[in-house]
């Protein structure tokens, strides 16, 4: 068995001291040591955004980050982003759009759709499809994803 | 109506599926669970010499290696149409990924570090992977003919013929007479979720959880496998991650079965993405149509020949090729057709259900080959089709299930969104086509709802809820007959322990047969009710009426939901009501049963080419489906729109790629490019036909398939309107456009004879 290291990093808020071994995934870490599984896994290899996760602020396909890699960082999945069980206007805006059918890349199509709204809160539909052109939806529910987004941000306006 | 059936309601178990919360199969968590690894061979075929386990099972944490030697003998086999699939390879392996053993470790590293330590001694066997190769002379047998008994075509490849006529084409006069072969590529599914699988005894008996589609045609597999009654066998079906067809039958849920049974443990295996591409895709075809026209474009006859490409196990794939086939004329008025479509093995992996259900790739070829008609005979494209379309109750297959909707307005309104004959600039072009697709041929639903004390209810199905919002739809359905709010329905859905039996979710049933069976079981409850009322209020029953929502008494009415605490009484309780929808079986016809529906679908749109690099830029992508009735309008729009970006897939980038010894070359993510939020057109636009003439609730038919349908043939029409040239062979890459556009093609004018003679030629040459 490989040597396992301690790390320690703030979930959602949480600060969290998890040991794993080096070639642990932070998409691992949260889903199998944390038991966060609201982030999901598809290609493992960068290329779907299922796993998409906020890092320090700045979003990242968790299945390319090494846990190690982790270490004191500030993370948030999709499980941090509901407040008391209220829904964000982001996450709202998913299921008034039909943005969701099968779900199972929602959590990564938030996440990213929250990071291009923080970046650029009021972007045209051509800066959405581009944000989020690193999401996959085989379920292609591209066009309902794209006007959540629209109408997240014109929310946000008002 | 007032209550819910007809409106945009929100996904139920949406807010759970926004924030993460939602467990799907992967994130489920047993205690003591063990994980898989499949060991697979890299090449297509092979004779399996030795299998060396030793290493493997030194690996610390390494509990089980399994190899077909260690399952019962003969190697049990499974298959929904023919037992052909062995639980791990015997002797030989048929296609790229079929796994010849497994290993089950306390952890998954141990698992993938064991199953890489396991020396397979083989040696590689030449592989057929195209028509071509597996109907040549000489050709290997992909199957053992001892697994055909008595079955003349034993001693081929090919595992089925079917054919259907009727008419004599022969005689057929006709002033023209179109031919073409058109070939539709090996695609997969690439559901964002992967599939996977947990096994473990439970007491006497099993429980599986899978990501299965058909948590019942599961449970029948492995009770045979394992030798159990259907009650010791239990699966569990968490909602799907997308299904799309690729999750319907059963692939390694027999193996991870027998490991668990073999460990006293759970076993768990979620297959990589790159195992998913192996154990599923569309079955790949070769389809020739030759379609007599008279000169004011009414069609004489048709003939077509479709050879579709199998893997090296039937899986269900030779049912759509029968099923896709049996409508390859399309939806239109043929005096005569003669329909010859072929099942072919090869050692490739077992193509299954994909949306659209062996459907659109004989629609390729048929629409395509209409748009040439068209051309060659100066009709347009639209007028063509409207000439032809079959009208509203004509059997335009004899003897079957007659036009049921009015299919001409679809075509009219898809043709007026596009903006059909209006100019358009230089490099653009206009293409449209229809598509159609036979609904169930045989369905057995139940559905159960209990009217609980305080007027909630909760409700089960066995449907599989895989994206197309059968949850929400059901619900809206019960909620409207109930009168209670939605929010006070639970329903239960993917456990074969705790919801009644339910054939299957495919083929776009499930609104119409399941919600027949929840309507009937909440009119069960509603006649209850009216009993109750009688009783209570001293009423005679023809007095009373229940439906949709209220007790309807001489002198008043009570919401039935207030009603409910009166009539049951002090005990309290419940109602409960069953329903039962089924659709028979028919002996002697050729599906075994008429379709309860067609979906049909128009899709036209309006494409910019780049003669330069040859990609195609879709300006507007207009698709229009006959719903019936939408029982939620917000869902309906995204199964269509959502069909018509699948299709896009297929159309113009999807396609594996096999090298000459048959391993898939590209597999996963990095080198299979699937449409992402940049391929979507600059201007989608979906609409619905609603004449609630379907056969399910409130008039609906089954929907969520027919946008995928013609995609292919209206991208590919418009791309000969803006450029004139003609493609045959999908998908329509930036690379195979520019070819078509450097290179003008003998056979870009289709008249009769010229592109006969082409079509010879190619037929010879062709691989796929
Ligand atoms: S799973 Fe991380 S990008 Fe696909
Ligand atoms: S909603 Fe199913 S993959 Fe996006």
């Amino acid at each position: 068995m490989s040597r396992t290291h301690l790390i320690r990093l703030t979930v959602n808020r949480v600060p969290r001291q998890v040991e794993v071994t080096p070639r642990h995934m932070l998409l691992d870490l949260l889903r199998d040591d944390l038991g966060l599984t609201g982030t999901k896994a598809c290609c493992l290899v960068g290329e779907c955004g299922a796993c998409t996760v906020s890092l320090d602020g700045r979003i990242v396909n968790s299945c390319l980050v090494l846990a190690v890699e982790a270490d004191g960082a500030e993370v948030t999945t999709i499980e941090g982003l509901a407040t008391d069980g209220h829904l964000t206007r982001l996450q709202q805006a998913f299921l008034d759009e039909g943005a969701v059918q099968c779900g199972y890349c929602t959590p990564g199509q938030v996440m990213a759709a929250r990071d291009l709204l923080a970046h650029n809160p009021h972007p045209t539909t051509a800066e959405i499809r581009e944000g989020l052109a690193g999401n996959l939806c085989r379920c292609s529910c591209y066009a309902q994803i794209i006007a959540a987004v629209s109408a997240a941000a014109a929310e946000e306006e008002k | 109506m007032n209550g819910p059936v007809g409106t945009s309601a929100e996904r139920v178990d949406g807010p759970a599926r926004v924030s993460g919360g939602y467990r799907y199969l992967g994130d489920i968590r047993l205690p003591d669970v063990l994980h898989a690894k499949l060991v697979t061979l890299d090449c297509a075929r092979a004779r399996i010499r030795s299998i060396d386990a030793s290493a493997a099972r030194r690996v610390p944490g390494v509990v089980q290696v399994l190899t077909a030697a260690d399952l019962p003998q003969p190697v049990p086999r499974f298959g929904p149409q023919f037992r052909d699939r062995p639980v791990l390879a015997v002797a030989e392996t048929k296609y790229h990924g079929e796994p010849v053993a497994a290993v089950a470790a306390e952890t998954l590293a141990a698992a993938e570090d064991a199953a890489r330590l396991i020396r397979v001694e083989y040696e590689e066997l030449p592989a057929v992977c195209t028509i071509a190769a597996a109907l040549a002379q000489g050709a290997p047998l992909v199957q053992d003919p001892a697994l055909r008994l008595g079955d003349p075509l034993a001693n081929t490849n090919v595992l089925q013929e079917h054919r259907y006529a009727w008419g004599d084409t022969e005689t057929a006069a006709s002033d023209l007479i179109v031919a073409g072969t058109y070939t539709f590529p090996m695609v997969t599914h690439f559901a964002i979720e992967r599939h996977g699988c947990i096994a473990a005894r439970d007491g006497d008996g099993i429980t599986i959880w899978s990501t299965i589609q058909h948590p019942f045609w599961l449970q029948r597999t492995i009770a045979e496998l394992l030798s159990l009654p259907l009650a010791k066998v239990r699966v569990v079906a968490p909602d799907p991650g997308g299904g799309f067809g690729g999750k319907q039958h059963a692939k390694y849920e027999p193996l991870v079965a027998f490991m668990a049974m073999r460990a006293g443990r759970p076993v768990r295996l979620i297959l990589t993405l790159e195992e998913t591409f192996q154990a599923v895709r569309r079955t790949s075809a070769q389809v020739r149509v030759r379609t007599g026209f008279r000169a004011d474009g009414a069609i004489t006859f048709r003939e077509v020949d479709a050879d579709y490409l199998l893997g090296a196990y039937a899986d269900i794939a030779d049912r759509l090729v029968s099923k896709g086939s049996y409508v390859s004329c399309g939806p239109y008025r043929i005096p005569a057709a003669r329909i010859v479509a072929r099942s072919i093995l090869s050692h490739t992996l077992p193509s299954t259900a994909f949306r659209g259900f062996g459907a659109p790739q004989p629609l390729w070829a048929s629409e395509s080959n209409m748009d040439e008609a068209a051309r060659a005979l100066g009709i347009d494209p639209v007028e063509l089709r409207l000439r032809n379309l079959a009208r509203r109750g004509e059997q335009f297959i004899p003897g079957d299930t007659p036009a049921d909707g009015a299919w001409e307005q679809t075509v009219r309104k898809a043709a007026e969104l596009v903006g059909w004959g209006t100019p358009v600039p230089a490099g653009r072009g206009r293409g449209i086509a229809v598509g159609i697709k036979p609904g169930p041929t045989t369905g057995l639903s139940y559905a159960t709802v209990r009217l609980l004390a305080d007027g909630s209810v909760v409700m089960s199905s066995g449907t599989s809820d895989m994206g197309q919002g059968a949850r929400t739809v059901y619900v809206q359905i019960a909620a409207e007959e109930l009168g209670v709010p939605m929010d006070r329905i639970t329903l239960l859905m993917g456990d074969t322990a705790v919801v009644c039996y339910d054939q299957q979710t495919s083929a776009s049933r499930s609104t119409v047969l399941m919600g027949n069976a929840i309507t009937y079981a909440c009119r069960e409850v509603q006649a209850q009710l009216r009993t109750m009322a009688a009783r209570h209020c001293q009423v005679d029953e023809s007095a009373i009426e229940v439906a949709r929502g209220v007790v309807r008494l001489p002198d008043r009415q009570i919401p039935i939901g207030e009603f409910v605490r009166l009539g049951l009484g002090r005990l309290g309780g419940e109602v409960i009501g069953i329903g039962e929808s089924r659709k028979e079986h028919v002996p002697g016809h050729p599906l075994s049963g008429s379709p309860v529906f067609f979906e049909f679908n128009c899709t036209a749109v309006d494409a910019e080419v780049d003669a330069e690099t040859g990609d195609i830029l879709l300006v507007r992508h207009v698709t229009v489906s006959d719903v019936g009735k939408a029982i939620n309008p917000m869902q309906v729009r995204g199964q269509d729109e959502g069909a018509a970006i699948q299709g896009l897939g297929h159309t113009l980038m999807e396609q594996y790629i096999l090298d000459e010894s048959g391993r898939i070359s590209n597999l996963g993510a990095l080198d299979y490019r699937i449409p992402t939020s940049m391929d979507l057109p600059l201007q989608l636009c979906s609409d619905v036909v609603e004449n609630a003439d379907g056969p399910g609730p409130y008039g609906a038919k089954g929907m969520s398939e027919g946008a995928l349908l013609c995609v292919a043939p209206a991208v590919a029409a418009a791309v000969t309107d803006a450029t004139g040239a003609v493609i045959r062979d999908l998908p329509l890459t930036a690379e195979r456009v520019w070819r078509a556009l450097s290179t003008p093609a003998a056979d870009s004018s289709p008249t009769a004879t010229a592109t006969a003679a082409a079509d010879e030629q190619r037929r010879c040459a062709d691989g796929t």
